[in-house]
């Protein structure tokens, strides 16, 4: 052991060895560090007398207080059903055009959709319900599977090809190039004959060639003026809305591979008042037909509904 | 590895040869001529090497593995050829009377190399966060957010990091051991094996080839490959402390020698994997559900305190004792609270895990280890900046020092903040916030980052020879515009992530969450962009200091001892 000296400025001992020219002093360890260090571990040992602590063998030590975060988060699921059981109640009993005439009630479901729509829907239907390429927009007068209360809130509980056994989403696009239907020059033609009948200019001359081919091919879902069909979400074909884009690579693309497009049934994971909110936050702020002012008709739509999913 | 270039040889050194300190070794290299037999193990070692990357890549079916294969081949055959060239011209001879300087200097350039590639990542992740729009490449999905950050974060923590440690500790410890590396040419393995680590994650991590682990992404070929890199640089270090001809081990070589050994431990336990064929990328972790979260978390909650607290204290009680030149200010005091971090930090990765499927216990332990670890990572930050006791008039004359004492200020902040986060009902609101990402960034930017830039500006002029650094003012710039885009970014990070924590756990009376989760990331637009900026400052710091160093490197050398130099003669001596 080395001689040890002291340093001139604090006036403490060195230990007395040297590396590269460094020292150490023997400095003791300051009282404050210490005593906040003892004090952390008697936080840390109060904490375990009182939490959940210690594994043993076959368990553990419950602490004290007999915390447990699965016992709280239970209470808390239980208190927020409590919390929404009153409202719930009230969308439970009410249909969904009740629901719409009374304000108050309205203004609750509202609320409810909002929360509702911004975690789950707008994902693809976008923050304002806006859409996107592929996703439709669901603030224009413009719907693929009604507009109604109604269509809607069944859209949302069954889904579009989405599994559930009355899943909307039957009729499906054929890819009628990628699957080698139709030829590309046919493909091609019948891109300027959909390009013609939503009213832009087009190829005479290719139109005339697809005139056969639309009829032998598309008539049978779009209609022969091509003007689709709701029952069957159809898209029309005249009309300026476009799921996918209304250019002519995208029409030809569409032709080609033939998407269809895809919605989650949502029936397992809101119960049916938040589907009722959906329904009707999406019917209200999103822009919904207006709803039919004579009750008989909507007993018969309803059930048109019904048998229409059935059916198809 | 490969291309080892010329003049970072030892042998091409024509200064004269130290006969002080270490004259007794003197001898110790009778047959000069021939090449020694650590050269002949590596040459050998890169030619089989090369010999089974070749194999591996000629027969996998898999184009992810292939990829991989030719990177590797390449590398071999380059490491090959160039030993075959140097090996036969008789340049592995390592002479023991000088120190091994030159995988050092390597070892800072390639730090600083990595720096600049790291913090680029980071504004470019950065940007796309704040421009989604513009900074959105379809069409590239190499340059996809979610591969970019991982290669961020690995870039900052394993490829500038990692290689500041590598040559701050091969430094240091040569110094402070008064022995030249053990090993020969093997110190040069770990560099460049190092490096085609490196390699080999970020091109991983581009292409889509990754095990999905956080810090420990590559797959299990390259995990293993790093095994045997981690293992030569274990054994080079302490070999080098084996032949020390210091009766005792200076506390910086305990905490490099706590990293190295303890991320071995963490890096072979939480990789474990069964590949789905030996000539396949695909592997599968030997664990399963909430133990492989337990495992993932005390080896990514023991990355951070052994690779970015363990080994940067290290550098930070080396080079602040020999700049400020005074007396580490407790060396009781070093040696609690290096026991206490290391025994207290390996319990401490549960935090990570609160409110999951993680048995409660579990995160009681996490957290309560955590508090009770707040005062031994403070034991090197009071140790750090009482070592200025007696010349803090270095703050005001030395930026350097300024910018290794603000980062030992961060490293307080940060080892304050850690503890505080895992307490429970505080990580219930800053958990999966941005605060987490301001506190990581306090830690990466404030401490990792300034003690290393202060260690290379201090080991630049000792390394290559210079009076001093080529300009002080630079220094000055670094560190302003540095700090202050520190600040900007962790104080945009607090903002929006104690926002969004609010934001997420809001309810509306109805009982139905007030907030979308796309209303809570549209609402940090603004913090977002300030963030941008922060890192783009510090960015334009790093900048700066690279083109310091080169113009410090491209100063004209000392030939002859001189004083008033801030390193010592002994250091001048060396090689």
């Amino acid at each position: 052991m080395s001689e040890r000296e002291r340093d001139e400025h604090s006036g403490t001992e060195t230990t007395g060895h040297e590396w590269d020219g460094i020292k150490e002093l023997d400095t003791p360890l300051p009282r404050w560090w210490l005593w906040t260090w003892y004090g952390c571990m008697a936080v840390a040992v109060v904490y375990w007398v009182l939490m959940p602590a210690w594994p043993g063998i076959s368990g553990y030590t419950r602490g004290l207080l007999g915390q447990s975060d699965r016992a709280q988060v239970t209470q808390d699921l239980k208190g927020l059903s409590a919390q929404r059981r009153t409202g719930e109640a009230r969308l439970h009993a009410a249909t969904l055009q009740q629901i719409e005439a009374d304000p108050e009630l309205q203004g609750y479901a509202m609320q409810v959709g909002q929360s509702v729509f911004g975690d789950n829907c707008a994902t693809c239907h976008g923050a304002g319900g806006a859409g996107g390429k592929g996703y439709p927009n669901l603030r224009d007068d413009v719907w693929l599977w009604g507009g109604t209360l109604d269509a809607i809130q069944h859209t949302i509980r069954v889904g579009v090809r989405s599994g559930h056994p009355n899943a909307r989403g039957e009729a499906m696009m054929p890819a009628f190039g990628r699957d080698q239907m139709l030829s590309a020059a046919q493909v091609d033609d019948l891109t300027e004959y959909v390009t013609a009948i939503s009213g832009r200019k087009a190829d005479v001359a290719a139109v005339g060639r697809a005139r056969q081919t639309f009829t032998d091919q598309c008539v049978a879902c779009h209609g022969a003026a091509g003007v689709g069909d709701v029952a069957r979400g159809i898209p029309n074909l005249t009309d300026a809305e476009w799921l996918y884009g209304s250019d002519r690579t995208t029409i030809r693309d569409q032709l080609w591979n033939g998407r269809n497009g895809v919605m989650p049934t949502w029936q397992a994971r809101f119960s049916p008042e938040t589907i009722k909110a959906l329904a009707v936050y999406v019917h209200a702020n999103a822009g919904g037909v207006a709803e039919p002012v004579a009750p008989p008709r909507d007993v018969v739509q309803r059930e048109g509904v019904a048998a229409g999913a059935s059916t198809h | 590895m490969s291309e080892i270039k010329a003049s970072f040889l030892p042998v091409t050194e024509k200064r004269p040869s130290l006969n002080e300190p270490v004259g007794s070794m003197t001898q110790a290299i009778a047959r000069s001529d021939d090449a020694p037999f650590d050269a002949i193990a590596l040459y050998i070692f890169t030619g089989l090497s090369a010999l089974a990357a070749l194999v591996a890549t000629a027969l996998t079916k898999d184009p992810s593995f292939r990829f991989h294969g030719w990177i590797m081949l390449a590398a071999f055959l380059a490491a090959f050829l160039t030993m075959s060239v140097g090996l036969g011209s008789g340049r592995f001879r390592s002479d023991s009377t000088r120190y091994a300087d030159g995988v050092i200097r390597a070892g800072v350039i390639a730090t600083m190399f990595w720096a600049f590639a790291g913090l680029s990542a980071g504004v470019l992740i950065a940007s796309q966060l704040s421009w989604p729009r513009i900074f959105y490449f379809p069409d590239l999905a190499w340059l996809n957010f979610g591969r970019l950050r991982p290669l961020h974060t690995s870039a900052v923590i394993f490829a500038f990091g990692g290689n500041a440690l590598i040559a701050t500790s091969f430094y240091v410890v040569q110094r402070t051991c008064r022995a030249r590396l053990a090993g020969g040419a093997w110190p040069w393995f770990v560099f460049w094996g190092y490096q085609l680590f490196i390699v080999l994650a970020a091109t991983g991590y581009m292409a889509g080839i990754t095990q999905s682990r956080e810090y420990a992404e590559p797959e299990w070929y390259v995990d293993l490959w790093l095994t045997i890199v981690w293992v030569a640089y274990l054994l080079i270090f302490l070999g080098t402390i084996w032949k020390r001809k210091e009766p005792h081990i200076y506390v910086a070589n305990w905490f490099y020698l706590a990293f190295i050994v303890t991320i071995a431990i963490l890096h072979l336990i939480n990789n474990a994997a069964v590949p789905i064929g030996l000539l396949e990328s695909k592997s599968y972790s030997a664990f399963s559900g909430v133990q492989d979260a337990l495992v993932q978390w005390w080896y990514g909650h023991n990355a951070v305190g052994f690779f970015l607290t363990a080994g940067f204290l290290g550098m930070m009680y080396y080079f602040v004792p020999k700049r400020v030149d005074r007396p580490v200010y407790s060396y009781r005091l070093s040696i609690v609270h290096f026991w206490s971090l290391i025994f207290i930090y390996i319990w401490a990765g549960p935090h990570h895990l609160h409110y999951t499927a993680l048995p409660q216990w579990a995160q009681t332990l996490g957290m309560t280890f955590s508090i009770m670890l707040w005062m031994p990572s403070w034991g090197g930050m009071i140790n750090g900046l009482m070592t200025l006791s007696g010349a803090w008039d270095k703050l005001r004359t030395d930026p350097v020092v300024r910018m290794m004492v603000v980062a030992i200020a961060f490293y307080g902040m940060s080892t304050f903040e850690g503890p505080l986060m895992s307490i429970r009902e505080v990580n219930a609101l800053s958990h999966y916030t941005d605060w987490t990402i301001g506190h990581v960034h306090s830690g990466a930017l404030g401490w990792v980052g300034f003690i290393s830039f202060g260690a290379i500006y201090c080991m630049v002029p000792w390394l290559w020879k210079k009076t001093g650094l080529y300009s002080d003012r630079l220094v000055e710039w670094h560190f302003w515009i540095a700090t202050t885009g520190i600040l900007l970014y962790i104080a945009a990070m607090w903002v929006s992530g104690i926002m969004e924590g609010l934001m997420w756990r809001e309810y509306t009376p109805q009982g139905y969450l007030a907030n979308s989760f796309v209303e809570t990331v549209s609402a940090k637009h603004i913090e977002n962009i300030i963030r941008t900026v922060g890192g783009l400052m510090y960015l334009s710091g790093a900048l700066i200091m690279i083109y310091n160093l080169w113009r410090t490197i491209r100063m004209p050398s000392v030939v002859q001892t001189s004083p008033g130099l801030v390193a010592s003669p002994a250091l001048l001596a060396a090689e």
